[in-house]
Formats: C-alpha cells, structure tokens, sequence
C-alpha cells in the first residue's frame, strides 16, 4: 500500500475501490459515484486525493477543475480548493471547505473511505 | 570653447555628460567608446540575457540624442595612449585628438583569474553586449554551462543562461554565494533557491584549468575533479582599467586616485566611475557613478563646492523570483543583529544596528521593504524608536500608504538620485504620466531598475493619467511577457506545456498560464506539440461548453447558417433522445442543444453526424451570413457562398480568443460583418474586408484592412490577418483589443502590404496548421483515454483490510 493522501482507517468508514491508476490521466481529476455521493478523484503523479465533486460555491464539478500544484481550480467560476484539506484557497474570504476522503492505492488499484 | 574629450562611452561617462550638459555650454565634446554601440545600460545584460529585455531595449542614449548635443560620438575606437605635456589622446584608429579638458570613464573589466585554458573556445566573459549577444548564440539545450563566480554577475549569468535553455553549473572559489553581499545563512538560502531553480550550485571549489582541446570540453577544479562543459563564463570580478591613468601619470593604486571634488593628479585631467579609487574605494555598483558624476560634472565647469563622500554600498540581485537584497556594512563589530528566518518560505533579514542606527541590512526571500532600509542608511537616521518594527514596518491600511509615508526628500531611484519630492514635481510640472516620461523627465529608474515598482506606485498615487506600460507577464507562474516567451519557446523547441513550466516557470503552473501555454505551443507548431489535456480547460478536454450544473452545450457547426431539412430532423431527434431541456437558436445562425451530460457526448455526436461548431472554445466560431445575391434583391455579392467558404477555410483552428466573422452582400449589413472579429462587406465590384470589430462586452466598429475585387482576394486578406493575429496577440486578446492596440496602419504593413516573403511565411504557416487540424468532435469514437468523457465506476463494495 501506498501513494494515499491518509490511509489510517477510520472505524465508521469502508474502503471502496473506484478504479486503476491509469484511468485518470496525471494532474486531471475524474468523477465517481458512490452511493448519493459524488467524489471527485485526482491524479497528482505521485499521489492520488479524493474530495466531494461539489464547489461549496455554486456547486461546480471539481472533477472538471485545472490542477495547480495540491489544488483544484473550480470551472464555473475559479474558486480555488486544496484538495488535501479541502481549505477554499480563494477567494480567501470564504470559510467554506470541502469534503476530502483518505485514499490509498494496492497494485494500481485506487480505493477511497467513505462513511458507512 | 574648449575641447573636453571623454574617454569611454558606458554609463558613468555618459551620466557625468548628462549632468555637464546641465550647465552652461563651454566644452566641444568628442566621446570614445570601443564598443560599436551608443550607450546602454550595462546592469541590463542580464535582462537581456535572460530574455526579459531585447538589446535595443537597454540603450540610454540613442545617437539622436549625441546629435542633438553636438557630441562627437567615435564609436569602435580605442585610446591607447595619452600626451599629457601635449594634451592629447591617440586612438587605434591612428587618430590623434588633442584635447583641453580629459575625462577618463574607462570602467572596468573582468578579471581573469590565473586558470589555464582560459584562451579555448568557449570562455567568456559577460562585460559587453556583444558578450551577451555571443553567450546567447551560443546557448541551448545542448549547451552545458559553468559559471566561474557567485557573485551578482555570475549568478544573473547563470539564470540568464538556463533561461536560454543551457544546463548550468555556478562554480564558487568561497564557501557562500555573494559573500560579499551575504553573511553566511543569507548565502545557505540563495544556494537553496538557486539550486530550486535547477542550477547546480558547487562552493569552495577552485578552478585549476579549462581542459579541451581547442573548444571548451571540461573544467577541472584544483582537487582533481571537474565538470563537462561547453560554454564557460568567467565572472569573478572586476578590475579598473587603469591603463591610460598610467600612461597619463596620473595617481594610481587600484583605481584612478580622486579627491572629494573628482579630481586627479592632473588639473586638466578628470577620472569618473569604475575606474577611480576614492576614499580607498573602488566602486562597481551604478548608484556611485550617478553621484560622482554630479560633483565631477560641478567641478569640471567651474562650479566647484559640490563634495563628493562616497556612497551607501548596496545591491539587488536582479533575478526574476530570486529577491536578494544587501546594503551597508552588516558585518560591522559591535552592532546588534536582529534575524528573522522562515525556511519554509525561504526568507531570511537580518539588521544590523550600531548607536541607534542602521549599520547594514540583509534580505533574502522578500526585499519588498528595501527602500526604506536604504532610506535608513543614507539620511543616517536614528531609529531608536523603531527598534520593535525594524524587520517588518508597520501594518499600513492600504498599499499605497507605503510611498504616501515617505518623506519628499526621500531617495526613490538611488541609482541616479532621484526624491520623491522630484518625482512628485515632475508629475506635476511637467504631466508626467508614464515610466517612460518619468525616465525621460527625471532619469530615474534607467539605472538597475529595482525601483521601477516604487515609481509606478508614486504614478499610480499622484499622475492624474497614470498609464501601466509594464508588460504583463502571463502569470506569477511564468513571469515572461507573452511575446518573449513565444520566441523562447520557438528557439528553445519546447513542445510541451509541462516542459516549459519546469524550464521557465515554476514546475506548477495554474488554470491561467496553462490554457495560455497549450495554445501559444499548437500556434507555433501549427498543431505539431504535444498535447497535454491536464493543461487545457474542461471546455477543451471535452469539446463542449461547460453550463453552470455541471451539463455540457452541444452546438454543432452550421457552415453559414445554412442547414437542411435532414440536418434539422437529426437534431430534432438527438434532442428527443437525449431529453434536451433546452434547443435554441443562437445569435451566430447555429442551434444550440444545452444540458448534455459529459458522458452523452460522444453518442450526441454520433447521432448529428456533423461536426464540431467550437462554440465553446477559443478557436474559430462561426461564419454568419445574409442571403445575399442568391435571393435578396439589394445583394451585389454571393455572401453566403464567400461565408461557407470562409467557414470551410478556419474551422477547426484555434485563436488567441474566439474568432466570429461573418459577409454581407451589401453595405446593409444584415449579418453584422461591422462588428465582427473578420468580416467582409460586399460592394458593387468587390469586397471590403474589414478586421477588429465587436459587439459583445466592447462594442466598435471594424476597421477596414483592404477592398479588394475578388472573394479570392478577399479570403487571403483575411487569411494573412488571421494568421498574423494569431501569431501576435496575446492569449485572451480579441481582435478588437489587438488591432486597437497596434493600429490598423501598423496591423496592413504586417500583413497585406508586407513584404512577399513574409505574406509567404504567414500563409506557410497557415496552411500547415491547417493540413493538421481537424474535427474535434471524432474524438468520441476514440477517446485520448478511456474516461475522458466516461466517469470513474465503483468496483465493488468489497471492506478492504
């Protein structure tokens, strides 16, 4: 195991596998849905980080978003979110954040842990 | 008038002209420079190495200006020799010229440490222009650099080098960069940032010898080890040139000795800049030549009581995104030290204080508060008071209250001396409104630069008609000026979006510089780049228009408005299948079907079977059209064949920003040609093609670029402007920003009245991108990767350990 942003298992959270590696290009996003959620997983390279596929601003596909650096930039309207914390890095006003989830990678396969 | 002969034509010689100038005329002058340029700013090479600066860009005085003085400007002659007795100068051209006053701006040159090989080919120096006009010929991906020096000009050196693309080693004799400018700590985060920029760094290394056998092969250091290399650059000092002073007997040590009032040994014979000694000092900073030349330029006319008695040392390194600043003596015995350091940040300050006052300052990492140091250390003043604040000034309100605090007397430009309280006046006074007027009017900034934010914020603050002329660079990610970078980027053949952020910007890059990089490469490799989707907007890595839910716009191209019953049902029933929630008629003649998932896409296509209309990207939109001579009884041209062939000829390629166009029959303009990007307007016997129109968030009138008799004629009018706009504009600019911003007249010399080859060259260039485009809707039947309008699906539910 390896490459996850946090891989301690939380107890009222499963693992659930959502695809390879090699689906999501690097540095670009790709949407899952689990259940009534919608997750957003991103190709870092090096690492992989999942967040809720929802803009706290007008509900953007962050999936859709420019990588820069650990963040994602919102299509609709720029917001700017750190996608290992989830912190609005702009505007810097916002007190918004967005879900993130742990996500670790076995033989190329990436699993994510959502609540039960 | 009596005959006053300057030796040198670099900038302490021409400053201290400058200033004589200011006084009565009493002197015929003649000026010697051995280069074959007029006067230019040397502290700018390395701008112009590092691409920042074009050469013509650094010169201070044209030859308009030596003329308009009457100078006599004998460019590209040496004097070797001095007749003090005779009072004469002999130059290596054989002339001799005799003269009543001298002034000697020799300057300085490299010093050559005893290295062997130093003579291969490949080892230079970086004094001159042509210096730095060879070291960027010479420059390339294949190029394997090593500086000789870590010093401020081997450090500017080696960026300006690995700007050019070269692979860069700085070689340091010292244990710490710049280690006159910085103690030992400051010296660790330059190091640091340097070798973050991808610049190996090697310290305490002594050159021995330069190994090859007649070109530059490997340096190799006095412990036996080396480097491969193929350019050397030796930057390890500087020395006066004292030659002639000798020649002259005058009083040498290491420089020409002056006294307080500039003069020398010689009553007749004066001495300015690098090439003096004074106090024990020789100076190879630019601040101190302004000065000298002051009292020299007071002296020299007989207005003697102007004292000159040294200046404040301090130096910027002038890197982009590398802020090291260093003023004063902050090594001096008995000062207390006040450090501040975030290494995450990369910042280092420390102060030194001596007797309530500022001794000397460091700053790396964030030299955003030099000025007031250096405001600090020439008034002397006693900051007792401010002994709590002095790493980081007070939180001020607003941005501008920083230059609103300053005192008028304040140093703005230390280089030439310049107040605020002079700035203040020349805005006033004199309608200063832009840098350039502001250089022209004062001088200030034409030195190195460092306080060109100071002064545009003093414009921003004061002039009624503040105009920002600084070039936008694309972002802070890639701070070049669009169109340096695209010669970068064609010299250098990069291909690749990534590539260039790791060469020239910070190895991340962001939702601005990225889309901006993905086009300027399609552009200049007409299509042959690599592509990189990561780099591209949602818009353009799914080929629809991206709605404000998430839902995609599907606009398939209608060449000219013109459509047909079964291109009409195939649309009726895409939307009936896909339960469109909205069909609708746009203002380009087209029909747009909105709320598409990402994942129909590919089958929405499918089912059209027609092609991609671009509504969604900045690229080629739409060619709209009238009726024209087919039906309507005004149309005096067939403007929907023309606009059909138009579309046919720039669909599928990309712009700077979208490109709309349309032709009318007639001057009644039913299509809007007047307001769009391209448009030709049908008259009795021709076209009018006209460019630069708008009527989105600017509206204006199109410009007429040329009238012309045939559509052929007028289609490759249209071709050379969309070509050149293109090539020229930057990233986001519309045609109507675009052909504001050069005028049509320069806008018609570029294209259709430009020279045969260079009409060949943009219709080259046209063609090839053109031979490589194409639809971008088959992507739906084979996708760059397999999720590329797909989403990711669960596996299972499976609890792993």
């Amino acid at each position: 195991m390896s490459e996850g942003t946090r891989s301690v298992r939380q107890p009222d959270h499963h693992w659930i596998r959502v695809g390879t590696c090699d689906q999501i290009p690097p540095r670009q996003g790709r949407a899952v849905a689990i259940g009534d959620r919608e997750l957003a997983i991103f190709n870092l390279g090096d690492r992989f980080f999942a967040t809720d596929n929802r803009c706290p601003h007008k509900g953007g596909p962050l999936c859709d978003g420019i990588v820069t650096g650990v963040s994602a930039v919102c299509p609709l309207h720029a917001w700017k979110i750190n996608l290992a914390d989830g912190r609005v890095e702009r505007p810097q006003s916002a007190e918004h954040c967005v879900a993130t989830y742990a996500v670790r990678v076995d033989d190329g396969v990436i699993a994510v842990s959502v609540p039960l | 008038m009596r005959r006053l002969v300057v030796v040198g034509n670099g900038m302490a010689g021409m400053a201290c002209v400058e200033q004589i100038l200011k006084y009565q005329p009493q002197f015929r002058i003649t000026v010697f420079g051995d280069e074959t340029h007029v006067n230019y700013n040397r502290v700018m090479l390395s701008s112009v190495l590092a691409g920042e600066k074009a050469a013509d860009e650094i010169v201070i005085n044209t030859e308009e200006w030596y003329r308009r003085n009457e100078i006599d400007l004998r460019v590209g002659v040496r004097v070797i020799d001095v007749d003090p007795r005779a009072k004469t100068v002999t130059g290596d051209d054989g002339s001799v010229t005799p003269y009543d006053t001298l002034l000697l701006a020799t300057g300085s040159s490299a010093w050559m440490p005893p290295i062997e090989g130093l003579d291969k080919d490949g080892v230079f120096a970086f004094r001159t222009l042509d210096d730095t006009r060879e070291l960027i010929r010479r420059s390339g991906p294949e190029t394997e650099a090593v500086v000789i020096g870590g010093g401020l000009l081997g450090l500017e050196a080696a960026r300006g080098l690995q700007v050019q693309g070269c692979k860069v080693t700085v070689v340091h004799l010292m244990a710490t960069l710049m280690e006159r400018q910085l103690d030992k700590d400051g010296g660790q985060h330059l190091v640091k940032t340097m070798e973050g920029m991808g610049i190996r760094v090697l310290l305490g290394r002594s050159t021995k010898a330069i190994r090859g056998k007649k070109r530059v092969e490997r340096v190799e250091f006095a412990d036996g080890e080396g480097v491969d290399a193929n350019l050397v650059v030796v930057a390890a000092g500087i020395r006066p040139n004292v030659e002639l002073g000798k020649k002259a007997g005058l009083t040498v040590k290491r420089g020409i000795v002056v006294n307080d009032q500039m003069e020398t040994s010689d009553p007749d014979i004066f001495a300015v800049g690098e090439c003096v000694e004074h106090r024990g000092i020789c100076y190879g900073l630019v601040a101190p030549l302004y000065e000298q030349g002051k009292v020299l330029a007071a002296t020299i006319t007989g207005n003697r009581g102007a004292e000159y008695t040294g200046t404040v040392q301090a130096a910027k390194l002038k890197i982009m995104g590398v802020d090291v600043f260093s003023a004063g003596n902050w090594d001096v015995s008995g000062a207390d030290q006040i450090k501040y350091e975030d290494s995450g940040r990369g910042v280092y300050k420390k102060v030194a204080v001596k007797d309530g006052k500022l001794a000397g300052v460091i700053l790396v990492g964030d030299t955003s508060d030099s000025h007031r140091y250096m405001d600090w250390l020439r008034t002397d003043a006693d900051i007792g008071d401010k002994r709590g604040q002095l790493l980081f000034p007070p939180p001020s309100a607003d941005a501008g209250l920083d230059v609103a605090e300053m005192s008028d007397s304040a140093t703005v430009c230390g280089c030439v001396g310049v107040t605020k309280g002079t700035i203040i006046a020349a805005i006033h006074e004199r309608g200063v409104n832009t840098i350039s007027q502001l250089k022209e009017s004062t001088r200030a900034c034409t030195g190195c630069g460092s306080c060109t934010g100071l002064c545009q914020d003093l414009l921003r603050a004061v002039a009624p008609d503040f105009e920002d002329e600084k070039k936008k660079v694309i972002c802070a990610c890639v701070p070049f000026a669009e169109d340096r970078l695209r010669e970068i980027l064609r010299s250098q053949k990069l291909k690749s979006v990534q590539e260039v952020l790791e060469i020239y910007g910070n190895g991340i890059g962001c939702e601005i510089c990225k889309p901006a990089l993905s086009y300027m490469l399609d552009m200049l490799w007409c299509g042959d780049h690599d592509e990189d989707r990561s780099a591209r907007f949602i818009n353009d890595r799914v080929h629809a228009n991206i709605q404000k839910d998430g839902t995609f716009s599907v606009v398939p191209r209608i060449r000219g408005g013109v459509t047909s019953p079964d291109e009409l049902r195939r649309i009726a029933d895409v939307a009936d299948k896909y339960r469109v929630p909205m069909v609708k008629i746009t203002g380009s003649q087209r029909i747009d079907l909105l709320g598409i998932k990402k994942a129909d896409l590919p089958k929405v296509w499918a089912d059209l079977g027609m092609p991609s209309g671009q509504a969604y990207t900045k690229g080629v939109r739409m060619v709209k059209t009238c009726v024209g001579t087919e039906f309507c009884r005004f149309g005096t041209q067939d403007s929907t064949g023309a606009g059909i062939e138009m579309e046919r000829k720039f669909e599928q390629l990309y712009t700077p920003h979208k490109v709309k166009m349309a032709t009318v029959g007639c001057p009644r303009n039913c299509a809007e040609a007047t307001v769009k990007d391209i448009g030709l307007i049908g008259i009795e016997g021709g076209w009018q093609v006209v460019v630069g129109g708008a009527a989105g968030k600017s509206v204006r009138k199109a410009d007429l670029l040329t009238t012309v008799e045939t559509t052929e004629q007028a289609l490759e009018a249209s071709e050379l402007f969309f070509q050149y706009y293109r090539e020229n504009a930057n990233y986001l600019e519309r045609t109507y920003d675009f052909v504001e911003r050069l005028g049509i007249e320069k806008v018609r010399k570029d294209t259709i009245y430009a020279p045969d080859a260079v009409r060949a060259g943009l219709r080259d260039r046209f063609a090839k991108s053109k031979s490589r485009a194409h639809d971008a809707w088959l992507e739906g039947q084979a996708p760059t990767d397999p999720t590329q309008f797909a989403p990711l699906q669960v596996l299972d539910h499976k609890v792993l350990a």
